[in-house]
């Protein structure tokens, strides 16, 4: 391969990825807590595409300064995660957790379907683009193509940003630390005093606005309609299933892993593009069945 | 005894009913339409509902068929081809629709067309592109009343070869589904019978409803093919043009987008001039030939009025198919010396039947493909829209390009006579 198509793949992929990962850090956090496998995740997301694209395109309707889009994105992100995450927690999930893990799969699966009709009804069917942000940073040159500052600079910074973020948070903060211990090992963590009720809503909501953040953030680059947020969810499971549930690290190498493979297909073999994805967590799977990243659970007797 | 009598008797009397309802006209005639009412293809199954209730207005307010008041039933094709097929068996069989329209899903076409022959209820499809319906089966009860894909790629080939005719590489971004690989052969087959040296430098058929192609376009920009072809439509095209434009692909290379009419106002101020643009027949709200006919810009005033937008071709599609029935009951009913005809005269009555919709005429041939007129233009900024228009329109007779009954299309593609460059056109500029 020509040196120069591998930079520019290279670049792609990690465009890909960092999208991908906002998304797919949000899913493998509530497993790892709640173990709840969250469908209605592609929900939030979706719908914090949509929030954002409304919002950009009212600041840029309104002669405001343009670069306002930019604080827009994360208030319509923040804002529709902290509501949706609260009001589907408190008024969903929370009376499932005891039940049995195929019913729980089954009530935020539909409270996706819930939520793509809430798309439907509040933004109708035709698709919404709000680009001002993305024209805002305009292009980069490397070796003659130019790329989109957005993507190639701004998304692979915030999502470094929110993984370093992460990482502090829950190994230098009480919250953190709280939330790392019902990962876990959720009985001791009750059993010593931890309100687990608490920590399920705080990470649930954290979960949400990663979705919603991933959402807003991929709003300016793409149309927004219809079945997105299927598409993202799909492919967040694809990444957190090769990285292990709850590996949060995990997670970051796993979407670059297959942002990196579906960018070198298309110049490599256009034709595996949409498989390579799927093929890259099958043969993961097949060699170690927990994901790439996951501690082998300790039996308990 | 007595009771003994009454079924019978009225038995006889629901009998003959029935058989003086035949002759009668019926209270009002009902039509059951699939179309995509959710999903990424509600793009064009709405815009189309919201012109059907136009259309079927003012058909009623004009007296209806014949006298008689037209309605119409939707099924939404977003549920899926299960639910289409049950839909239609309930509206046919339990409702009791007088004709079917379906369907936008060129599957869904294939799917419905055994099912009319099965029910004998006359179906129009009145959107669906796939050329292979008619090439591989024969019916009775099924018609299309436009164009195929065949005529349709062709068209967009002949223009790109009479406009751009020293280009030497192609590379082409399609949907990865039926239509994209598809409208592809079609497309590459002509071009290798007319054009024979130029190089596919890259064949991508990325996911259907992808939201991101800046793999693609990379790849694109460092390939720099002299041409790009994209068939794909919707949230999909969007997304493919704008991602262009932001990257400045639209300006290394030529853009072919033979369904780009239909996303011309959502792109918006974004899209570059010079953009070779079709929408699947003559299919324009600025059609240069009726723009200033009065029931032309009477509707497009009364669409634009209720929706907010201009028509785009599935408007015109749907247009086409209420002009076909209504053509064909009039027709039917002349032939019947005025009294009401029954559901197999109709059927008759659209063979070789010729109708107008908001285009020009299309004609019904023996194998029930419509034959319809093909425009291609390039897109170019009009201060009055906020959105590009078409400028050096050509219109294409679509006699001339469409696959002659009975012959398969791929062949007929591989063996196109030369004439065909020299097919005559009429050449149309935008009138500010």
């Amino acid at each position: 391969m020509d040196p120069i198509l591998l930079v520019l793949a290279t670049l792609d992929g990690i465009a890909y990825a960092a999208l991908v990962f906002l998304v797919a850090v949000g899913l493998t956090l509530i497993f790892g807590v709640m173990r709840i496998l969250n469908v209605a995740h592609g929900g939030f997301y979706a719908i914090g595409a949509y929030a954002a694209a409304s919002l950009v395109l009212s600041v840029s309707g309104a002669d405001l300064n343009p670069w306002l889009t930019f604080p827009a994105l994360l208030v319509a992100a923040g804002a529709v995660g902290a509501v949706l995450g609260l009001v589907i927690e408190r008024g969903l999930l929370r009376h499932i957790y005891a039940k049995e893990e195929v019913l729980q799969l089954l009530v935020t699966f539909a409270a996706f379907m819930i939520l793509e009709d809430v798309q439907r009804l509040v933004w109708g069917v035709q698709p919404y683009a709000a680009t001002d942000p993305v024209r805002l940073l305009g292009t980069v040159e490397v070796m003659g193509i130019p790329y989109n500052a957005y993507q190639i600079i701004l998304l692979p910074a915030i999502a470094l940003l929110v993984l370093v973020g992460l990482r502090w948070f829950l190994r230098h903060t009480l919250s953190g630390k709280v939330i790392t211990a019902v990962t876990e090992d959720r009985e001791t963590a009750i059993t010593v005093g931890i309100d687990a009720r608490r920590v399920f809503t705080i990470t649930f909501v954290i979960g949400a606005v990663l979705a919603s953040l991933g959402g807003a953030l991929a709003s300016p680059t793409t149309a927004i309609q219809l079945g997105l947020g299927a598409e993202m969810i799909v492919l967040s499971f694809a990444v957190v299933a090769t990285a292990g549930l709850g590996q949060v690290e995990g997670a970051a190498l796993a979407a670059l892993l297959i942002g990196l493979g579906r960018s070198f297909a298309v110049y490599l073999v256009p034709e595996l593009d949409v498989l390579i994805p799927y093929m890259i967590m099958v043969l993961v799977l097949l060699v170690r069945p927990q994901g790439l990243f996951a501690v082998a659970e300790k039996r308990r007797i | 005894m007595h009771r003994c009598l009454k079924l019978p008797v009225a038995l006889a009397l629901i009998l003959s009913a029935g058989t003086a309802a035949a002759a009668d006209k019926p209270e009002t005639l009902t039509i059951g339409i699939t179309g995509f009412l959710s999903g990424p293809a509600s793009v064009f199954g709405e815009p189309a509902r919201a012109a059907s209730e136009i259309l079927l207005d003012d058909l009623n307010r004009a007296g209806g068929i014949g006298g008689v008041p037209v309605t119409a039933i939707w099924v939404d094709e977003g549920a899926g081809g299960e639910h289409v097929l049950s839909e239609y068996r309930r509206l046919v069989q339990d409702v009791g629709v007088d004709a079917m329209f379906a369907s936008i899903s060129s599957g869904n076409c294939k799917k419905v067309a055994p099912l009319a022959e099965d029910l004998r209820i006359l179906n129009i499809m009145w959107d669906c592109g796939t050329q292979k319906i008619f090439e591989e089966n024969s019916y009775r009860y099924v018609f299309r009343t436009q164009a195929n894909a065949t005529p349709e790629m062709l068209s967009t080939l002949l223009y790109l070869l009479k406009t751009r005719p020293d280009f030497e590489t192609i590379a082409v971004v399609n949907q990865d589904y039926a239509w994209g690989r598809d409208s592809w052969h079609i497309f590459s087959t002509a071009l290798r019978r007319l054009k024979p040296g130029v190089r596919v430098v890259a064949e991508l058929f990325p996911k259907f409803g992808a939201p991101d192609f800046s793999t693609e376009i990379s790849r694109l920009l460092a390939l720099r093919p002299d041409v790009i072809l994209s068939t794909s439509w919707g949230g999909d095209l969007d997304n493919f043009v704008r991602q262009s434009v932001q990257r400045g692909l639209t300006e290394r290379s030529t853009f072919v987008l033979p369904l780009m009419e239909s996303s011309l106002q959502r792109i918006g101020p974004d899209m570059p001039e010079g953009v070779i643009v079709g929408g699947r027949g003559d299919h324009y709200f600025l059609h240069p030939e009726f723009r200033d006919d009065d029931a032309f810009a009477a509707f497009v005033e009364r669409y634009h009025a209720a929706t907010g937008e201009y028509p785009i071709y599935p408007v015109f599609h749907i247009a086409q198919a209420l002009a076909a029935l209504q053509g064909a009951y009039e027709r039917a009913i002349a032939g019947n010396d005025g009294a009401w005809p029954d559901r197999e005269q109709v059927v008759d009555a659209m063979e070789g039947l010729e109708f107008r919709g908001l285009g020009r005429t299309v004609r019904i041939r023996d194998d029930h493909q419509g034959v319809e007129d093909q425009m291609i233009g390039v897109t170019r900024r009009d201060p009055a829209y906020g959105f590009a228009v078409m400028d050096h329109m050509m219109i294409f007779p679509g006699a001339e390009i469409t696959t002659p009954a009975g012959m398969d299309s791929t062949a007929w593609l591989e063996n196109l006579p030369e004439s065909i460059l020299e097919i005559p056109v009429e050449t149309y500029r935008h009138a500010e």
